[in-house]
């Protein structure tokens, strides 16, 4: 008797992927808010009745680790959202896939230019600056001033009130040790971290954590990309966004189809798609508040305005590049280790 | 007619096998084999073509199984049944399955594996994964050794037993051993796949991972902190544990119905939830923070972030599975030997030190194991809670997923995670063999326990009183947490969460409009099937143990039971190694997770139904077997219907496991295949815990369901009027 139900439930086991093979699929990867992932899928669905697409969300890291492992074999076709750097590394790596499409024409210079860098194997979708959150409550309640530039955040007032990512498990922190390092120069920067060291309360793994942390009190300021701090704004928590006065790094927000992919047509009409206008206008209702790389797409009122931050001239050719990453996350383990002041 | 038998069964399978090469498709088909879409492709597709035709069109590498196919055919014509062909079978399995192996991690999509090999034998034509057909003559040459061996008269030819002894050695070996192999052969790869050691030689010498600072005032390497906190947890889950299973047994408490229910709860929670639950209440800015700080004017800060906080989580979570080990052992303890003592002038207090504890001493040793391993490969709640410095399963985790990549960092951790892991579990196996602490003899066990002196009692009774409430203010935070627009924020009730994620609209026919229904009903699926197949694979398992004597049984236990102590994060990161790339390519489908549930929740099936068949008298299979009946119906007839207590157990186990794992199931999930507990994270990570909240809250209502329906399926064993022992203990290592 067990045998044969063992049998029939294996049967039915395998008999699963057989029932979703008829319509044309599409494996995607979201690396963005889990929120704005599904609202553009059910967008995209609803206009193209004949693909179905299978999302999974996964941060940047955890996506290029799997493209990376399922390198010879790939399961995903398109890989849509999280920082540039991974996606550039996948590119560099031959992991992604060719493709010029023909909205090129239609994108900002910036999203051109990530195109550019990897050999069209990879595009910019959106892109955001580096800041800061803080909470104002907290703030208050100190009796701390507003941090306006990289300067005021070692003011010994927010000793273990501040945390930022671990640059080695997040591209949010890795964008920020790469900024100062460009801003400041390398010793100079990892002087500063060092000071710095002593008011962070933790480094935490996700890169969006520390915002999420500040605006529910659990700290006072997160150092994150500054489109995550509005969202926790925008959800009505006492958030104060922060350009800092110096100037700041950005990221640009990619998407690649994968080499090899199952089902590259499905991932080309996805692609070309998601890089409409209309496509891009359904981030700021999903509370993403990135800037979108389409020019004719509507900037939503709460999207931190680039004209008015400090940019730096941010080199993702070379601070992507995987020696300088390596040299740069060792030295911060050397120098500042993930060890927060108790 | 000994003989026909033997013919009989090798009929079958030779015809299995012949069929196979001739018929279905020898390699692995895309799009899934049930689909039956490469029928139609089958004449035009070489791709698609079975084993025999492969062979004919380059595959040289098939050519040895056809011959040894055709040799078993030639054996069953021209020999007759009996030793000598019997030896002969095992050698043409035993020499198959070693070819299939060797042709199989040989030879890759693109030809060689190894460059060694191309330098040597030249280029040669790249196979894909083995599919339907290779299957099936790789089931056949395992049948092939049994049915040999059992020609030869091994085991009393009971062909039955043999070849569940050796499908099971297949399996195990395959998603195992293999797995665990391929991380360690990981370690030592370059991404290209060439040899190189530089990365276990950096990493097996980071301070970060040995480093002994803390003594001098600094900070600890990751192993000796993941290693600290399992103690810790470990010696207080065991503790606790043994606090209520004596209030639940040796007291007049008056809750003690509830008190079980109570230890119920943390088992069938989701992770993550009870450290959302956590910081809700005792973060910085948790509720029962503010409270302590409006009245004491305590700041206490951000203490529950890192290892006390971990910590305060997996005690929360844990101690129930501690007290379902040892309130079977407390129970069990014979309360002749305890009125012995009083009869002989000892007072209740020496009476409970002097014997009932040392008599419970097996069973601590397992609850103090089970908190250890649980402890250690514990991942939602340090991937919650953890702080800067994190403990080796979320390290191994960010490793592999993170900004440094670092797969050999990935093995060198796991390794460590695994040693410490297996060698509490041989460090309890050595010290508890050769002891005896039998006190349930046949007869004359009449007497009830004795209360707890009054000494104990009241600390235990105060103690689980305590955390009882303590846990159900954290679930009431867990309800709560779900129907409050924003928790911190607006308390505001509001149904919002739920309608977000299980929302249904009615227009144009019912659509699943809520974003959690797609991994909600992949799990509900998964888990389904994985639950009665690790039950079925747990029971004959533990019968060949229990009921059965072949050589290596020793090993073979031991084997099974190591497998409990291979943490999840290692056990999802050797998946994603090992079944990504042919010989066996399962990545991205429904089929890894439920291998990765049945290997991962089988041996506490195995462990139930060794418990139980204990106590099934064996003159009641010898009856069976008399009366002329095979081992396999004595098996359907006697003994499973005796075992309906374990059966419940392990369905329910492994059910309930099958939808609160993470830890391995975050690297098998794939876009088509998601999985709750995987969906659950990403929306944490989004800080969307409302949301996260209230799937969490639907998954626990979910599951007390199905265990009821499990329950009124299974039915319960009536033996004789006396209640039956709780079916509790089943969870014992």
């Amino acid at each position: 008797m067990n045998i044969k139900t063992a049998a029939l439930a294996a049967s039915t086991a395998m008999a699963i992927p057989a029932a979703a093979a008829y319509a044309a699929e599409l494996n995607l990867i979201c690396s963005a808010d889990v929120v704005i992932c599904e609202k553009l899928v059910s967008a995209f669905e609803a206009g193209h009745s004949d693909i179905s697409v299978n999302m999974v969300r996964l941060s940047s890291g955890e996506a290029y680790a799997k493209v990376r492992a399922e390198g010879r074999n790939p399961q995903t076709d398109l890989w849509w959202g999280g920082t540039g750097d991974p996606q550039l590394q996948a590119a560099a790596d031959g992991l992604t896939a060719e493709y010029e499409s023909p909205m090129l024409g239609e994108l900002q210079d910036w999203a051109v230019e990530q195109a550019t860098v990897s050999g069209n194997r990879t595009v910019g979708v959106y892109t955001g600056a580096l800041g800061w959150g803080y909470n104002t409550q907290i703030f208050e309640k100190k009796g701390l001033k507003a941090p306006a530039c990289w300067a005021d955040l070692l003011d010994p007032g927010l000793k273990g009130e501040i945390q930022i990512a671990d640059p080695n498990s997040s591209g949010t922190a890795y964008t920020a040790l790469a900024t100062l390092v460009q801003l400041m120069g390398e010793d100079e920067a990892f002087d500063y971290l060092g000071k710095l060291n002593a008011n962070v309360g933790q480094y935490t793994k996700s890169g969006s954590a520390p915002v999420k942390a500040a605006a529910r009190g659990e700290t006072g300021l997160g150092i994150v990309f500054m489109h995550d701090a509005v969202s926790q704004a925008a959800e009505g928590f006492p958030v104060q966004v922060v350009a800092p006065c110096e100037g700041t790094g950005y990221e640009v927000g990619s998407m690649s189809i994968v080499e090899g992919a199952p089902n590259p047509d499905e991932a080309r009409v996805f692609y070309d798609w998601v890089l409409t206008p209309e496509a891009q206008n359904l981030m700021p209702e999903a509370g993403s508040y990135q800037i979108p790389s389409n020019k004719a797409a509507t900037i939503s009122d709460k999207v931190p305005d680039l004209s008015q931050i400090k940019l730096i001239d941010y080199d993702f050719a070379e601070y992507g590049s995987s020696e300088r990453r390596k040299e740069l996350l060792a030295r911060w383990d050397a120098e500042i280790g993930g060890r927060a002041a108790e | 007619m000994r003989m026909n038998a033997d013919n009989r069964r090798l009929d079958w399978i030779l015809g299995g096998a012949l069929l196979s090469l001739l018929i279905l498709p020898w390699y692995k088909v895309k799009g899934g084999f049930f689909s039956f879409d490469w029928l139609g492709d089958l004449f035009s597709k070489p791709d698609f073509w079975p084993g025999f035709f492969q062979a004919l069109i380059g595959h040289w590498q098939l050519w040895p199984i056809l011959l040894l196919t055709a040799a078993v055919l030639w054996l069953r014509l021209r020999v007759p049944s009996g030793a000598g062909r019997g030896r002969l079978m095992v050698r043409i399995g035993a020499a198959g399955l070693a070819w299939m192996a060797v042709e199989g991690l040989a030879i890759g999509m693109r030809g060689w594996n190894w460059g060694l090999l191309e330098s040597v034998f030249g280029a040669v034509q790249g196979q894909p994964a083995f599919g339907a057909g290779a299957v099936i003559v790789a089931l056949f040459l395992t049948c092939l050794i049994s049915f040999g061996a059992a020609e030869r008269g091994a085991l009393k030819g009971d062909a039955f037993v043999l070849t569940s002894i050796s499908l099971l050695i297949l399996l195990v070996s395959i998603f195992v051993f293999y797995p665990i192999l391929s991380i360690f052969i990981g370690a030592f790869q370059d991404f290209d796949g060439s040899f190189t050691s530089e990365g276990v030689r950096n990493n097996i010498a980071d301070p970060k991972i040995w480093s002994l600072g803390c003594l001098a005032g600094g900070s600890c390497g990751v192993a000796w902190r993941t290693l600290f906190l399992a103690i810790c947890t470990a010696t207080s889950t065991t503790l606790l544990g043994l606090a209520f299973a004596l209030v639940a047994t040796r007291t007049r408490f008056p809750f003690k119905k509830s008190l079980r229910l109570l230890t119920v709860l943390p088992i069938i929670t989701p992770p993550f939830v009870v450290g959302l639950a956590l910081i809700m209440l005792l973060g910085r800015q948790g509720t029962l923070t503010q409270v302590i700080n409006s009245v004491t004017g305590l700041e206490l800060g951000r203490w529950l972030y890192g290892l006390a906080g971990i910590w305060v989580a997996q005690v929360l979570s844990f101690t129930p599975i501690s007290f379902l080990v040892l309130i079977g052992v407390v129970e069990g303890v014979s309360p002749s030997m305890e009125e012995a003592s009083q009869t002989l002038r000892a007072g209740r207090w020496r009476t409970f030190r002097k014997v009932s504890l040392p008599l419970m001493a097996p069973g601590l040793a397992n609850a103090f194991l089970i908190g250890f391993i649980e402890s250690m490969a514990d991942f939602g709640n340090p991937l919650v809670l953890g702080g800067s410095g994190g403990v080796l399963s979320t390290e191994i985790f960010f490793s592999v997923v993170g900004a440094q990549n670092d797969p050999s960092r990935a093995a060198v951790l796991a390794a460590i995670l695994l040693f410490f892991t297996l060698s509490a579990f041989i460090a309890q196996r050595f010290w508890l063999t050769g002891r005896n602490f039998a006190t349930v003899g046949g007869k004359g066990d009449g007497g009830s326990h004795a209360q707890l002196p009054n000494r104990v009692a009241w600390p235990v009774i105060g103690v689980v009183s305590a955390w009882s409430l303590f846990t159900i203010v954290v679930y009431t935070m867990i309800l709560f947490g779900g129907f409050v627009t924003l928790w911190g924020l607006d308390h505001t009730l509001t149904l919002e969460h739920y309608a977000r994620a299980f929302g249904i609209s009615f227009e144009d026919g019912i659509r699943w409009t809520g974003v959690a229904w797609n991994s909600f009903w992949t799990t509900m699926t998964i888990a389904l099937i994985a639950a009665p197949l690790t039950a079925a694979v747990g029971l004959l398992t533990g019968w060949l143990i229990s009921r059965q004597s072949f050589p290596g049984k020793t090993v073979f236990e031991f084997v099974l039971m190591m497998s409990f102590a291979i943490p999840g994060t290692v056990i999802g990161i050797s998946y994603i190694m090992a079944f990504n790339l042919p010989p066996i390519q399962m990545t991205g489908t429904a089929l890894i997770l439920i291998v990765c549930f049945v290997f991962r929740n089988m041996p506490v099936g195995v462990r139930g139904s060794v418990a139980a068949m204990a106590q099934l008298d064996g003159s009641l299979d010898e009856a069976s077997l008399t009366l002329g009946a095979g081992s396999g119906r004595t098996l359907r007839r006697v003994i499973l219907p005796l075992l309906r207590p374990a059966i419940m157990a392990a369905l329910v186990y492994s059910f309930v496991r099958a939808i609160t794992s993470i830890s391995a199931v975050i690297f098998l999930v794939s876009a088509k295949y998601n999985m709750a507990t995987a969906y659950i994270v990403g929306l944490v990570e989004n800080g969307q815990y409302g949301v996260a909240i209230a799937y969490s809250s639907v998954l626990i209502l979910v599951m007390i369901t199905v265990i009821g329906g499990f329950q009124l399926l299974v039915g319960e064993r009536r033996l004789r009027r006396r209640p039956t022992p709780p079916a509790a203990k089943e969870i014992k290592v």
